[in-house]
């Protein structure tokens, strides 16, 4: 601070994502005020976080499970449905509420400069907020029926959920700034949402996905969704099964030597593209808006 | 404290233009890409043309010119929220826009976790709104009213909250646009001698407001802008004068 008083600077040059980290009481805040905002006048509030994923649970788990009969050949298959559903809802809630979040704060951005990276990075650190009571649910469940993890499963955990935020950001990012332009960008996002669920082992099995693609399969691991989402299943679904149930494929080859770094590769290059897409168009923001 | 001399905003051969954009869709863009870039998708529009201009530390200046002719964007362009199209533009210290009193309160939000909020975005530190958060609310007037939602506010107590957090953020310049117009007629006063404390305590006051005979009494120099550009830099009463004069004239 001192060294501002000293020299002239020019106003509005800001270092990007390092400038929120310098701006964290007001990252907390605004965090704080979407929670707030968002649960104002309803009685469940924050409950309402683990009532969403827990209909959209019994929805997959009744049509998928029961009725075309997944559950028979995948033991304990509610934990392996319900650990990629809350995984997956992290990412997709980050992602489209970081591509609206500039738009939506327009009056902010045309009048006051701001690191604009503020907005994003909040939303994302809402969808934490969210995530983490099902991530709860999610490990009492396994502990019911007797889940031991090794202390590198726990470890995976973490670095799923960090890989999965920076991913949001990252694309957030990316989309938040040309949604400034093309409101096409929430399309096109939707989208994305509505693939993402699908174009991972969420619902079914990878091995179906393998004999399906064959040689081509290397492909579907290329996205890091897919990858986010084999790793909980093995962090939390594996230590599930009992030893006569152990599943020889539960995950595939390769997963925590090639496709685990091939992942983490992926998400830091989405988020370099999205921080220098995003400053570039920041410029503009506050007389595009 | 700070004593005149060193320069507090420095503004060379500033340029700003608009780009009034017809469309917001991805299809019509495309289209116009492929059928070979035809006609115009946009129309530019130069709001700022070669402004310089330098204010001491310390100075109170009053942006005058009739509607359109700039005052905004170049307070915008100052406090960083616009990027100049040509030229620079630099500051010295911390700069706080009052560029619309009351940006960045939350209706759904009480008056408490608004001043929190607002002046976290004005620049405070948590302490520093911890230690001034009773002087702000009493200087407001808003009294017992802080925890409740903004939403019930009047008008008038909205402003003065507003225009309370922002006087209490300590910067070295102060931009204040079309603000002090507004509230009732104590509470204007009120602000018109807080300002007048703040320039005598050596802050820097960039002014923009249609109150003639307001800023003659809070500023000394005055800067005349028409259609983007300086026509007149000087003793505010001039200014003043000069701006009457050609309103008249028109
Ligand atoms: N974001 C914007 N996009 C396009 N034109 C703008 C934008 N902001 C301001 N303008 C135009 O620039 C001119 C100057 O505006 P402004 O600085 O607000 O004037 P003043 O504050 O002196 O009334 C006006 O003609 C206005 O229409
Ligand atoms: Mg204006």
């Amino acid at each position: 601070m001192a060294s501002q008083v000293d020299q002239l600077v020019k106003p509005g040059s800001g270092r990007g994502l390092l400038d929120v980290y310098g701006d964290r009481f007001l990252l907390k805040l605004l965090v704080r005020k979407e929670i707030k905002v968002r649960y104002r006048g309803s009685v469940l509030g924050l409950m309402w976080s683990y009532v969403k994923p827990l209909v959209q649970f019994l929805i997959y788990f009744v049509a998928l499970g029961i009725f075309l009969n997944l559950q028979r050949g995948t033991p304990n298959y509610a934990i392996y449905l319900f650990s990629g559903i809350v995984l997956v809802n992290f990412f997709t809630e980050s992602l489209s509420n970081a591509t609206r979040s500039i738009v939506d704060n327009r009056d902010l951005i045309r009048k006051i400069y701001l690191p604009r990276e503020l907005f994003p990075v909040a939303t994302v650190w809402v969808s934490a907020v969210h995530f983490l009571p099902q991530l709860l649910v999610l490990v009492g469940a396994c502990l019911i029926v007797g889940w031991t993890p090794s202390v590198l499963q726990l470890a995976a955990v973490v670095l799923i959920f960090l890989m999965v935020a920076v991913l949001g950001t990252g694309l957030g990012l990316l989309f938040g700034a040309v949604n400034v332009y093309f409101r096409d960008s929430e399309n096109i996002v939707e989208m994305i949402v509505m693939v993402v669920t699908w174009a991972s082992p969420v619902l079914y099995l990878w091995t179906m996905v393998q004999e399906a693609m064959g040689q081509w399969f290397w492909i579907y691991q290329l996205n890091p969704m897919t990858v986010a989402v084999e790793v909980f299943h093995w962090a939390f679904w594996e230590p599930t099964l009992k030893a006569d149930q152990l599943v020889a494929d539960a995950t595939p080859p390769g997963l925590l030597t090639l496709w685990l770094p091939v992942a983490t590769l992926i998400t830091l290059a989405v988020l370099f593209v999205g921080q220098l897409t995003f400053r570039r168009l920041a410029v503009h923001f506050a007389q595009e808006l | 404290m700070t004593a005149h001399g060193h320069v507090a905003i420095s503004c060379i051969d500033l340029r700003k233009q608009f780009v009034l954009r017809h469309t917001r869709s991805l299809k019509e863009a495309l289209v116009w890409l492929v059928k070979g870039r035809k006609g115009d998708l946009s129309k530019k529009f130069l709001a700022l043309k070669d402004v310089s201009l330098e204010v001491k530390q310390g100075e109170t200046v009053a942006l005058m010119g009739l509607n359109g002719s700039g005052k905004s964007t170049l307070l915008k362009l100052i406090s960083g929220v616009l990027q100049p199209d040509g030229g620079t533009v630099r500051t010295r210290g911390r700069v706080a826009g009052l560029i619309e009193v009351g940006a960045g309160f939350h209706h759904d939000l009480s008056g408490r976790d608004n001043v929190y909020l607002n002046g976290a975005i004005l620049g405070m530190s948590e302490k520093q709104i911890d230690e001034k958060f009773d002087s702000i609310v009493e200087f407001s007037e808003i009294g017992e009213f802080i925890d409740t939602e903004v939403k019930f506010y009047s008008s008038g107590m909205y402003l003065r909250l507003a225009f309370s957090i922002a006087v209490h953020t300590d910067p070295e310049v102060f931009l204040i646009d079309e603000i002090l117009a507004v509230g009732d007629e104590p509470f204007q006063r009120k602000c018109i001698a807080k300002i007048k404390e703040l320039s005598g305590m050596g802050k820097t006051l960039f002014v923009v407001s249609h109150d003639l005979d307001l800023v003659a009494t809070v500023c000394e120099r005055g800067v005349l802008l028409e259609h983007g550009e300086i026509v007149m830099d000087g003793d505010v009463h001039e200014v003043v004068g000069e701006l009457r004069r050609r309103s008249t004239v028109q």
